[in-house]
């Protein structure tokens, strides 16, 4: 206790009261403690800050009432379309990968040296979305690799079109996504007691019978997480939705949307307004998930220690 | 367990590590086609180009002054790593050592810049660098990248130091270690490898960062990954070889960074933040 210094403990027994400076330090205000002051003011300043400004200001739009971009976002196609489409886009990217990780992880969890694996796996997130989009148009246009290769062992007659479209952006989105929901899933997987599979094979459940009564159930609050995360990162997708789909048409995501009413019409207020509607319409989707959480088992799933 | 069930059970493993190998096998062709295409002459319907050069290299160098756009990246990059260590490590070290009334509230305050995308929060933030008069320079960029990186290093560094037992501060301190001291010759050396993975990791991310430094980056103030955006959205304009020669250049920064990152941390502390700790 180094709060507890010599003369603090004067300080007390002379005083009939104790000090502020001890009555602070006994409910864990202390110098040390003052250290979190600087980042939390920071964040303040540069996140919650700006975010509150961001709602005021879309109540403030350039003409009209308070609500007049809302009422513009709703009443234009063009403009509520997006959130759709950013659905359509994030929503199946998002339990696709969720679907190929939960096996692969389930499988690469008996592995003794996942160091190699793990370490490709990483490989997309840190090359981030402009590399991929920009390796996936060479890649999968009508002259890339892929195509070709399909053409020579006979799948398909003619290239098969896969960018500038909404196969384009969903690939993309499953191949940046994939790394990051694999790892989540892989986490979750190793941290359940190995002992309960062992028990359950002792008692004659074989192994999809393990999977679907030990495992998924233990897994499935886990899932939730890994699904909210992961649909966050594919719900604001952007540079692959301009760069490899039809930024105009199929792939007219909500984000670009906000850009283009920020920096190319130079309505801020507007902007502002679509960043709420899309921090609005995530959360929904987070909410949902996570109360759908609720229905399943919570409790501890690793040894005693959790 | 049958033979029935052995069979469809290697069936079933073979099919997983099939699905694997074949995503392996797709990123590093795409990764490849990149490559290839950055030291081709002509790439034209065939398999490989014509010949091999590396000119492209030359003229990417010059065409996007790749020179200037590296100097900026790596000031934007080290001022972010310094400043989101400086803010974020005494945050984790009072969150780490004391229980205090409103806790709860500020690790909330700390998870919310990660949880929320950065398209979101990025286009108030970039509003408000405007009117401040900071967007388009370097310290609004600087300032944009930390708003998730200070939260980052804090929920790395928590469990790091948690794990430091704290009676060893308290013998310095009855060794009469002042609090300057007991930080430089106690603690620094015990926070050191935490404190290298997380800002290892900061690193990558903010090279990695397009959204935030695309919103309020200006001509001058461009990191490499938006500047590599603007030549692919202008595509067409420019040869397409050299666009991928300023791709291999981007590759090359973060790989380099990260090859590194990866020999102090566990891939999976990238996207879990050492949730991973016990389980190892």
């Amino acid at each position: 206790m180094t709060t507890l210094s010599g003369s603090a403990l004067q300080a007390k027994v002379l005083a009939d009261r104790p000090p502020l400076r001890l009555l602070l330090a006994q409910r864990g205000l202390d110098g040390v403690t003052l250290l979190v002051l600087p980042a939390v003011l920071f964040i303040i300043a540069l996140f919650v800050y700006p975010f509150l400004y961001g709602l005021v200001l879309s109540l403030e739009p350039k003409v009209g009432d308070w609500l007049a971009n809302y009422r513009r976002f709703f009443s234009e196609p063009f403009l509520y379309d997006t959130i759709a489409k950013t659905m359509w886009l994030a929503l199946p990217s998002t339990l696709v990968n969720i679907l190929i990780s939960v096996p692969v992880a389930m499988r690469v969890r008996l592995m003794r040296r996942q160091r190699l694996l793990t370490t490709i796996l990483v490989l997309p997130i840190t090359l981030g979305t402009v590399l991929i989009a920009e390796g996936l148009l060479n890649y999968l246009g009508p002259q890339g690799w892929l195509n070709r290769t399909l053409v020579l062992i006979g799948l398909v007659s003619s290239p098969v079109r896969l960018v500038h479209n909404y196969w384009g952006v969903f690939l993309s989105l499953v191949v940046s996504g994939f790394p990051f929901t694999f790892l989540l899933t892989l986490s979750y997987i190793t941290g359940i007691d190995a002992s309960l599979e062992q028990a359950a094979s002792t008692l004659g459940a074989n192994a999809r019978a393990r999977f679907w009564h030990i495992f998924l159930p233990l897994l499935a609050p886990g899932l939730a997480i890994t699904f909210c995360l992961s649909f966050v990162q594919t719900f604001s997708v952007f540079p692959s939705a301009v760069l490899l789909g039809a930024p105009a048409g199929v792939t007219r995501v909500i984000s670009i949307a906000a850009y283009q009413a920020a920096y190319e019409q130079y309505d801020y207020s507007m902007a502002s307004a679509i960043a709420m509607i899309m921090g609005f319409a995530q959360l929904l989707v987070v909410v949902l998930v996570l109360a759908a959480r609720g229905l399943f088992y919570r409790g501890p799933a690793g040894s005693a220690k959790g | 367990m049958g033979r029935e069930t052995a069979l469809s059970d290697r069936l079933w493993t073979t099919a997983i590590w099939a699905l694997v190998i074949f995503f392996i096998v797709n990123l590093f062709a795409m990764v490849g086609t990149v490559l290839v295409n950055s030291l081709g002459t002509r790439w034209l319907g065939t398999w490989l180009p014509t010949a091999f050069t590396t000119k492209w290299y030359a003229s990417a160098w010059n065409e996007f002054q790749l020179d200037q756009v590296l100097v900026v990246t790596f000031e934007v990059v080290g001022a972010v790593v310094v400043l989101s260590g400086a803010l974020g490590v005494p945050a984790a070290y009072a969150l780490a050592r004391r229980e205090f009334p409103g806790k709860k509230l500020v690790t909330l305050l700390f998870l919310l810049p990660l949880l929320v995308p950065p398209i979101t929060f990025g286009i108030p933030l970039a509003t408000v660098l405007y009117r401040a008069g900071l967007a388009g320079s370097m310290s609004g960029v600087i300032l944009a990248n930390l708003v998730p990186t200070v939260p980052f290093v804090i929920l790395v560094m928590i469990p790091f130091i948690e794990q430091i037992d704290p009676r060893i501060e308290a013998a310095a301190r009855v060794f009469g270690a002042g609090t300057a001291r007991l930080f430089l010759h106690v603690l620094l050396p015990l926070l050191a490898p935490g404190m290298l993975a997380a800002l290892l990791l900061v690193l990558v991310r903010t090279i990695a960062m397009f959204e935030l430094t695309f919103f309020t980056a200006g001509p001058t103030s461009q990191t490499l990954v938006v500047a590599l955006y603007y030549a692919v959205y202008a595509a067409g304009v420019r040869a397409g070889q050299s666009i991928d020669a300023m791709a291999v250049i981007y590759m090359v920064t973060t790989l380099v960074w990260l090859l590194i990152a990866l020999r102090f941390v566990n891939p999976t502390q990238l996207v879990t933040r050492a949730k991973r700790e016990h389980a190892r």
